[in-house]
């Protein structure tokens, strides 16, 4: 009988007799899932208003608290710059919110090491809030004029996404650690 | 495991170096975004050409993407359609005959301002769009207002060209790239367009307010004539936009104007036309007819 779906992607990235996870897409596997969260505004989801989550930032806080150090601290250079590249922000508004946030994130793996699912959740509920709020608050120096209110649903919808974007990292993070490289 | 409460990785000076550096290079990018955002601020072109080579790269999927849009809208549309029939065909049944005495009236209407124009000696210039394409994005998570279309240089595309559906006005081209442009639309904040409403001219200016609708500001404040359901078009003004675009259906009034739904809702749209600048093609027009003013009496 075949194994069900579920057990089968847990079986995914065990360590076994004589292979190694290749380094290569160990190592990739992070960065590319993070871009191609922040290319989000390519899909084809065209919206008058505000509802899709910021995905670049949430997969990159999920990456953070499922595998702390993976990224380096300053990834969030790299990875604001190719966000703002599509998300319609002012230049460099992606890039000072990740570099916050890395370090942010970096000071609570020290303070608090040992955490569950709900405690990462509850962490990652106000870096996405500060995100949402500061994103718009600078996309408003830059000449726009959006009121708080307008960026409820998306508030709501990004909070809620988090669980989602974070078993899609734990997925991906599998993935990653499949051993397909003989020794 | 847990991360040690003390962060030196161990005795290797070299590890502790590259951690030290690591954090260095964490607060560098920190102060690098903010001078790029400094300067992206004070100039809203800054990095312009960076975002249009990286959507050129990007245009090609996503443009094969769109297509798939249109298809899953029309399953589900298909699907409700089943359970939606009866009510749809009664209230349509109704809006067709108002319709047809509403069309007697424009033709009516049609008729008598061709006689006004050919006693002032105007002529419509014929419009073509520059280029008919795809609305292949937007930026869905940011609170900024901006879509893609596949269509840049390449194709005769120019910033401050309008974007439009078959259904009315979608935005202005702000930014092109060699295969791809950003639209601004209507409803981004940024967004004001000269706008009438429909049946008697009243001045009015469209901002977009970020949520997908768009504020209605009086020319002229006092008794708010508006009324729900009343047809916003441009009115020209300005020389961005072509008069008698259909832009908004007031649903809302508020003390200064009202909040007006959009028509041509973006996501429902696949195919979008550029049209050239409106006050670039009146100048070729009056040009190409120098007598048409000076010989009236």
């Amino acid at each position: 009988m075949p194994a069900p779906l579920q057990s089968a992607l847990h079986e995914l990235g065990k360590p076994r007799i004589n292979r190694a996870p290749s380094p290569i897409l160990a190592v990739a596997t992070p960065w590319l899932l993070v871009m191609l969260g922040s290319l989000s505004p390519t899909w084809p989801i065209i919206s008058s208003a505000p509802v899709m989550p910021p995905l670049g930032f949430l997969l990159l806080v999920a990456w953070q608290q499922l595998r702390p150090g993976l990224f380096p601290v300053w990834a969030g250079l790299p990875l604001g710059l190719f966000d703002d590249l599509f998300s319609g922000q002012p230049l460099g508004s992606a890039v000072v919110l990740y570099s916050a946030a890395m370090l942010a994130l970096d000071l609570i793996e020290h303070r608090f090491p040992w955490r569950g699912f709900a405690l990462n959740w509850l962490v990652a509920c106000p870096f996405i809030t500060a995100y949402l709020v500061l994103a718009q608050q600078l996309a408003n120096l830059g000449g726009g004029a959006t009121e708080l209110a307008a960026m409820l649903p998306q508030l709501v919808l990004s909070l809620l996404a988090y669980p989602l974007a974070a078993s899609l990292v734990g997925l991906a993070d599998r993935f990653r650690l499949i051993p397909i490289r003989a020794l | 495991m847990a991360a040690p409460s003390n962060r030196r990785p161990g005795y290797s000076r070299r590890a502790q170096y590259g951690n030290f550096f690591g954090y260095v290079a964490a607060v560098a990018g920190l102060g690098l975004g903010a001078l790029l955002l400094f300067f992206s601020l004070g100039n809203n072109d800054a990095g312009a050409g960076m975002r249009g080579a990286a959507s050129d790269l990007t245009a090609p999927v996503a443009n094969a993407a769109a297509g798939t849009r249109s298809e899953a809208q029309g399953f589900w549309a298909t699907l409700s359609g089943y359970f939606t029939s009866g009510v749809r065909v009664a209230r349509l049944e109704k809006e067709v005959a108002e319709a047809r005495v509403k069309l007697a009236e424009q033709a009516a209407l049609r008729e008598e301002n061709g006689r006004l124009k050919a006693m002032l000696g105007l002529t419509e210039g014929e419009q073509r769009p520059v280029v008919v394409t795809r609305l292949i994005g937007s930026t869905s998570s940011s609170s900024r207002r901006y879509a893609a279309i596949a269509a840049g240089t390449a194709q005769g595309v120019r910033v401050g060209m309008a974007v439009r559906s078959p259904l009315g006005l979608v935005g202005r081209v702000v930014e092109v790239g060699g295969s791809s442009a950003r639209v601004l639309l209507i409803t981004d904040t940024d967004s004001s367009i000269p706008v009438r409403r429909a049946v008697d001219g009243i001045q009015a200016y469209a901002n977009g307010r970020g949520d997908g609708t768009i504020h209605i500001r009086l020319a002229v404040t006092g008794l708010n004539p508006l009324k729900k359901g009343d047809a916003i078009v441009t009115s020209g003004s300005g020389g961005l936009y072509r008069p008698n675009q259909a832009v908004a259906v007031v649903v809302q009034l508020t003390p200064d104007g009202a909040i007006a739904r959009p028509l041509s809702d973006p996501a429902l749209t696949e195919f979008v036309a550029v049209e050239p600048v409106y006050e670039e093609v009146a100048e070729a027009t009056s040009a190409a007819q120098p007598g048409a003013a000076t010989e009236q009496p």
